[in-house]
C-alpha cells in the first residue's frame, strides 16, 4: 500500500537535528529539544508499526519515480519494528545523555550527531533500495565516528583509528557486490533484486557476490574473524555513546544480513553451512574473550560478539522458527546491551573506575539500584521468563527440527558462557566487599551532580528495564510479530507486491 | 602572498566569483553545475579573499559565523523535501510552478533543495577553513 508518510521517522529526526543546530550555544535548550524530539520520534514509530500491523507493508516511492527506478521505502513489520526499537533506544540515551554528557561534549554537537546517528538507522531500516542502504551506512559510520571522537581523548582516537578502519574497508567491499550486482542485473530495487537474481545464469558470480555480501555486512556486525575493531573501539567514548553504539550499530549489520539472505540471495545448503559455522564460531571467540576481560565495557563488548552470533545462527539453520528466534533475540538485544552499556555507566559514576578487580560492596551500598540493574544483567543470560530466553528456546526449537546437533551444543555452550561471565560479574562488582576507591579529581561522581541530572541516568535505565520485562513477560506477543516477520521473510512475495505492485 | 596585484585583484574576484557560483547554482538543473559545486566556488571566493589580505579581514567581510549557514541551508533543503507531502505527493516530488520566473527560469522545489546544498557548503567549508587557520 502506498503511503507517503513512512519516512517520517527519518525525515523527523533530521528535523531535530537542525533545530538542535539552530541552538548551538545553549546546551540546557538542547538537552530539552533533544528529549522533547525522541519522544515525538517514539510517538511516530509507534504508529508506523501499529499502522503496518494494521494494514500489511507500506511503500513510498520518493520523488514520485516508481519501482524500480526510484528509490523505494518499505515498512513492512520488521522494518517497522527496529524503527520502534531504534527511537525507544535513542530516547533512553538521550534521557540518559542529559545526566551524563560532559558540556565539552555538547559544545561541539554532541546532540545534532546523535540524532543524526539516529536517523542513518531508522533510514537503513526503511529503506527498499540497495544502493541507498549503503547510503545510509555511510551515514551512520560518519556520525559514529564523530561521536567516537569527539572530547578527542587518546584512547579514543586509537579506538576510532580501529574503528574507522575495518568499516571503511566493510563499506568497500559491501559497495563492490552492488556493483557487481547492478552489472548482472541492471537494477538497485531489492524486491525488483529479488526477481531478476533468479534469472541469471551466471550463478557462479551470483554465490561470489553473495559471499562479498556476507563479508561486508559481516564486518559490520562483529562477525568472526573480522570482529576485533569492536572490543577495541567500543569502550572509549562516555557510556551514552557506547550505549547507542552497542544497542544499534551492529544490529543494523545483523538487519541488512537477515534482509539480504532471504530476499536476494537465497542461501543453499553450503551458503547455509558456512553461515552456520561462522555463527558458531562468533559464539565461541565472543564468550571466551569476555571470560578474560576485567574492564566491564570490554566484556560487554565481547559479549555483542557472542550474542550476534546467536541471530547468525538463525540465519544459518534457515528455518521459519529459527529465525523467528533470532528476531526476537534481536529485539530483545538491541534493548538490553543499550541499557547495560548504560549501566557501565552510572557503576563508573559511582566507584570512578570500570576494573571489576578494584569494584565491589555495590550490593551493600545501593541496594535498590543493584536490583535494578540484575534486570539487564539477568536478561542478558536468559533466565525465565526474562526477555533472552524465549529468543534462544526458539533457536533451539528450529535446530532440533533441522537435526542440527552442532548449532544446539554451541548456543547452549554460549549461553553457559554468559552465564558464568555475568554470574562472575554480578560476584565481583555487587557482592564481593569492595575496598574504599580513592577519589580521582578529573571525574565528577554521582553524589556531586544535580539531582535532575541523577534521576535522568537513573530514569533511563529504569526505562529500558521495564522495557525488557515486558518483552520478557509478553513474550507471546512479540513471538507472534517474530513468527509473522520470519514467514514475510522465507515468502517475500508480500514484499514485493507492496514494491513493484506484482 | 601579501602582494599589490594578488590584494587589488582580490577586491575584485570576491564579488565576480560569488554571482558566478549563483549563476553556476541556478544552472545546474539541467546542465552541470548545481548547489554543491556553486557552494565550492563560493567559499573558493572567500579562501582568495583571505589569502590576500588575512583571515581576519575575511571574518569581518562574513560578518556572522559561516557555521550558522550548516542547518539553515539543512532546514531550507528539508522544507522543500517535505513541501511535497503537504500536497499528497511522496517526499522529494518537485513541484514546479505554472510561470516560469524572467531571468531565473522555472522555479520549483528542486531550486530551493539545492539552495539548500549551497548554503551547507559553504558554510561547512568555510567553518573548516577558518578553524584550520586559527591554528596556525
Amino acid at each position: 500500500m502506498n503511503n507517503p508518510f513512512i519516512v517520517l521517522p527519518v525525515i523527523f529526526q533530521l528535523f531535530v537535528a537542525v533545530i538542535l543546530m539552530f541552538s548551538w550555544n545553549s546546551k540546557n535548550l538542547q538537552k530539552l529539544i533533544s528529549v522533547i524530539g525522541s519522544l515525538i520520534a517514539l510517538l511516530i514509530s509507534l504508529l508506523l508499526l501499529i499502522q503496518v500491523r494494521q494494514e500489511g507493508i507500506q511503500s513510498m516511492q520518493a520523488g514520485g519515480w516508481m519501482a524500480p527506478f526510484g528509490i523505494t521505502f518499505v515498512a513492512d513489520t520488521f522494518s517497522a519494528l527496529l524503527v520502534l526499537l531504534t527511537a525507544i533506544s535513542g530516547l533512553a540515551v538521550s534521557v540518559f545523555s542529559v545526566g551524563s554528557i560532559r558540556n565539552a561534549r555538547v559544545k561541539f554537537g554532541y546532540f545534532p550527531i546523535l540524532h543524526l546517528l539516529i536517523m542513518g538507522l531508522s533510514g537503513a531500516f526503511l529503506t527498499g533500495d540497495i544502493f541507498n542502504l549503503y547510503v545510509w551506512f555511510e551515514i551512520i559510520i560518519i556520525s559514529s565516528f564523530v561521536l567516537l571522537t569527539i572530547g578527542g581523548e587518546k584512547a579514543q582516537i586509537e579506538g576510532a583509528i580501529k574503528y574507522v578502519t575495518m568499516n571503511l574497508l566493510a563499506s568497500v567491499i559491501f559497495l563492490t557486490a552492488i556493483a557487481i550486482l547492478y552489472g548482472l542485473t541492471g537494477s538497485l530495487n531489492m524486491a525488483d533484486l529479488s526477481l531478476q537474481i533468479a534469472q541469471v545464469e551466471n550463478r557462479g558470480l551470483v554465490n561470489v557476490t553473495a559471499i562479498l555480501f556476507l563479508i561486508g555486512f559481516g564486518i559490520k556486525s562483529a562477525v568472526f574473524p573480522l570482529y576485533f575493531w569492536l572490543p577495541a573501539s567500543y569502550h572509549t567514548p562516555p557510556p551514552a555513546i557506547s550505549a547507542i553504539f552497542g544497542g544499534l550499530l551492529t544490529k543494523v549489520g545483523v538487519y541488512a544480513l537477515l534482509r539480504v539472505f532471504s530476499l536476494i540471495f537465497v542461501p543453499d545448503d553450503f551458503l547455509a553451512s558456512v553461515i552456520a559455522i561462522l555463527a558458531m564460531l562468533t559464539m565461541l571467540t565472543g564468550g571466551v574473550g569476555a571470560l578474560i576481560q576485567n574492564n566491564i565495557r570490554k566484556v560487554f563488548s565481547y559479549l555483542i560478539i557472542c550474542h550476534i552470533g546467536f541471530m547468525l545462527a538463525g540465519l544459518g539453520i534457515y528455518s521459519t522458527i529459527a529465525i523467528a528466534g533470532a528476531i526476537f533475540y534481536l529485539v530483545h538485544d538491541i534493548i538490553v546491551k543499550t541499557n547495560l552499556f548504560m549501566v557501565s555507566g552510572l557503576i563508573f559514576k559511582f566507584k570512578g573506575t570500570y576494573s571489576m578487580r578494584l569494584l565491589g560492596g555495590f550490593y551493600k551500598d545501593k541496594p535498590l539500584l543493584s536490583l535494578l540493574m540484575a534486570v539487564p544483567l539477568f536478561s542478558l543470560v536468559g533466565i525465565p521468563p526474562l526477555s533472552g530466553f524465549w529468543g534462544k528456546l526458539m533457536l533451539i526449537k528450529g535446530a532440533i527440527a533441522t537435526s542440527n546437533i552442532l548449532i544446539i551444543a554451541f548456543i547452549i555452550l554460549g549461553s553457559f558462557l554468559t552465564l558464568f561471565i555475568i554470574a562472575r560479574m554480578w560476584a565481583a562488582v555487587f557482592w564481593k566487599d569492595g575496598a574504599a576507591l580513592p577519589k580521582k579529581k578529573q571525574i565528577k561522581y554521582f553524589e556531586e551532580l544535580k539531582p535532575l541530572k541523577r534521576k535522568a541516568m537513573i530514569s533511563s535505565i529504569a526505562f529500558l528495564s521495564l522495557i525488557s520485562l515486558a518483552i520478557g513477560f509478553g513474550a507471546e506477543w512479540i513471538m507472534q510479530m517474530a513468527i509473522h516477520i520470519a514467514e514475510n521473510l522465507m515468502d517475500p512475495s508480500a514484499y514485493i507486491q507492496a514494491v513493484l505492485g506484482i | 602572498m601579501k602582494t599589490l596585484i594578488f590584494k587589488t585583484a582580490s577586491a575584485y574576484l570576491l564579488p565576480l566569483l560569488l554571482l558566478f557560483s549563483v549563476f553556476i547554482l541556478l544552472r545546474g538543473h539541467y546542465l552541470p553545475g548545481g548547489g554543491f559545486v556553486g557552494g565550492l566556488m563560493a567559499a573558493i571566493a572567500f579562501v582568495i579573499h583571505s589569502f590576500a589580505n588575512g583571515i581576519e579581514r575575511t571574518k569581518n567581510i562574513v560578518k556572522f559565523h559561516p557555521g550558522f549557514l550548516m542547518p539553515v541551508g539543512l532546514l531550507l533543503a528539508l522544507l522543500a523535501g517535505a513541501l511535497p507531502l503537504l500536497f499528497g505527493e511522496t517526499f522529494m516530488t518537485g513541484l514546479w510552478m505554472k510561470q516560469a520566473v524572467p531571468v531565473i527560469g522555472s522555479v520549483g522545489t528542486a531550486l530551493f533543495f539545492d539552495t539548500g546544498v549551497y548554503l551547507v557548503v559553504i558554510g561547512v567549508t568555510l567553518t573548516i577553513i577558518f578553524t584550520i587557520s586559527e591554528g596556525l
